[in-house]
């Protein structure tokens, strides 16, 4: 890609897989266990929190030389809590059944480690294009890892997959039932534990 | 290192831009978000009475408009069970203990069922529904939940149909017209036994939510029994 010079594709990719923020990272945790019972609500959890990351990495770092350095962390968590909160009204007024689905967790994304960590790590020192693309790329990295749990949860606890019914009913009339444990908190630190744990063989990562 | 009158005018900048940003935000989508509200509330009302949009499976706007002012009457009453003038919208349910609000199904004259609001907590939060009842003032038409935190499977089980189709058809009062609620029995109702018509099928490991969900029903029952007593009354 023209486009785009080899630090700025870094940026993108690097959180896609090899510095993923939830499975290498392991930030964000808290909204990885709440909005995976259904696809649906990840999904959307996901467009919010890229919609976060991507505005208030370019924010920041447009503003990064203007910052006093004593207050930098205020200044990035107001940028933060503001998109948030707009992001959090408009939901409310055009998806309402969503935002209800969604309650609290949309405006915990102010407390998400993750668009804290990307302001502060990367946005503070990097230019306007690549600090966008970062924060896109930490969103999609995000949402990858949230889906993919919301998928395991939904097909075993619901069976079904977005919405749509996966599992026939002949299967249930033979005796099949959803899995209780998957629509709890449990069953999502189950799934994202082996999802951690598969990415790190993957990577090659060797912890003590 | 910058000067301190440059941090407290850089601070106060991002903060009056946020501000407004904001309150642009609120205020701008404050008209959509009330009419969702609205129509939300209507929706769970027309739900309770088994109303079901014509034309799809999932209601429209327009659709839930049209079917509330076409059906439904929106009333408040005193603690006598006298109808006073007052807007059923401007009630606080929580708040308010001395005025309650009742939706009347009316088509016509004929009417076809009430449905009052009910609240209380369960296990972890505050349940919010909607109870319908029968024009005979003591059979249950419907139930629904429009808000609760409870455990999802377990007390969150409230909201799913098998649960509310339950209570279709149970009653609420015993032989002598007295109010005994609607009993949530650990496991299943048996059929043969004599307080089956009082009683629905609770969930198995939501005990709290269950045993919560029994009492605040007759409560909030009780607060429209003064009501539903005249009218049993008057149809004999």
């Amino acid at each position: 890609m023209a486009i785009l010079d080899k630090k700025s594709k870094l940026a993108f990719s690097d959180p896609l897989m090899a510095n993923n923020p939830i499975s290498l990272q392991v930030l964000g945790i808290c909204s990885a266990l709440a909005v995976t019972v259904q696809v649906k609500t990840a999904v959307v959890m996901t467009l919010a929190v890229i919609a976060v990351l991507a505005a208030s990495n370019t924010t920041i770092s447009l503003l990064r030389n203007q910052i006093p350095n004593k207050v930098r962390i205020i200044v990035q968590l107001s940028v933060i809590a503001t998109l948030v909160i707009v992001i959090d009204q408009i939901l409310k007024a055009y998806m309402y059944d969503m935002s209800r689905q969604l309650s609290v967790f949309i405006a915990l994304i102010i407390t998400n480690c993750i668009v804290m960590g990307r302001a502060e790590a990367f946005a503070m020192q990097n230019d306007p294009k690549s600090s966008f693309l970062d924060g896109v790329g930490n969103g999609l990295g995000y949402g990858g890892i949230l889906i993919s749990v919301a998928v395991f949860r939904e097909l075993f606890g619901n069976g079904s997959i977005y919405g749509i019914q996966i599992i026939p009913n002949s299967l249930y009339s033979s005796g099949y039932e959803n899995m209780g444990l998957m629509v709890l908190a449990p069953g999502a630190f189950i799934i994202l534990g082996l999802i951690v744990w598969l990415h790190r063989i993957m990577a090659g990562i060797e912890s003590d | 290192m910058r000067s301190n009158s440059y941090t407290l005018i850089f601070t106060s900048v991002i903060t009056i831009f946020m501000g407004f940003l904001l309150s642009v935000a609120a205020t701008s989508l404050k008209p959509l978000q009330e009419i969702n509200i609205e129509i939300d509330m209507k929706k769970n009302i027309l739900g309770a009475l088994g109303l079901k949009p014509e034309s799809s499976s999932k209601w429209t706007i327009e659709e839930v408009q049209s079917v509330y002012k076409k059906n439904i009457v929106g009333l408040v009453l005193d603690k006598n069970g006298e109808k006073t003038n007052k807007n059923p919208k401007e009630i606080d349910t929580e708040k308010n203990m001395d005025f309650f609000p009742i939706y009347l199904h009316q088509v016509g004259q004929e009417i076809k069922g009430y449905v009052i609001p009910i609240s209380g907590k369960g296990l972890w939060s505050t349940l919010y529904g909607y109870f319908a009842i029968e024009p005979d003032c003591e059979t249950v038409k419907g139930i629904t939940f429009y808000k609760h935190a409870e455990t999802p499977g377990l007390g969150g089980e409230v909201e799913k149909p098998w649960f509310q189709e339950n209570f279709k058809g149970k009653r609420f009062l015993d032989k002598n017209k007295n109010l005994v609620g609607i009993q949530v029995l650990k496991g299943s109702v048996d059929e043969s036994s004599k307080e089956a018509y009082r009683q629905v099928d609770g969930i198995s490991g939501a005990t709290i939510t269950s045993k919560g969900l029994e009492k605040f029903l007759k409560e909030d029952l009780a607060k429209y029994e003064p009501y539903f007593k005249t009218i049993r009354e008057t149809i004999g």
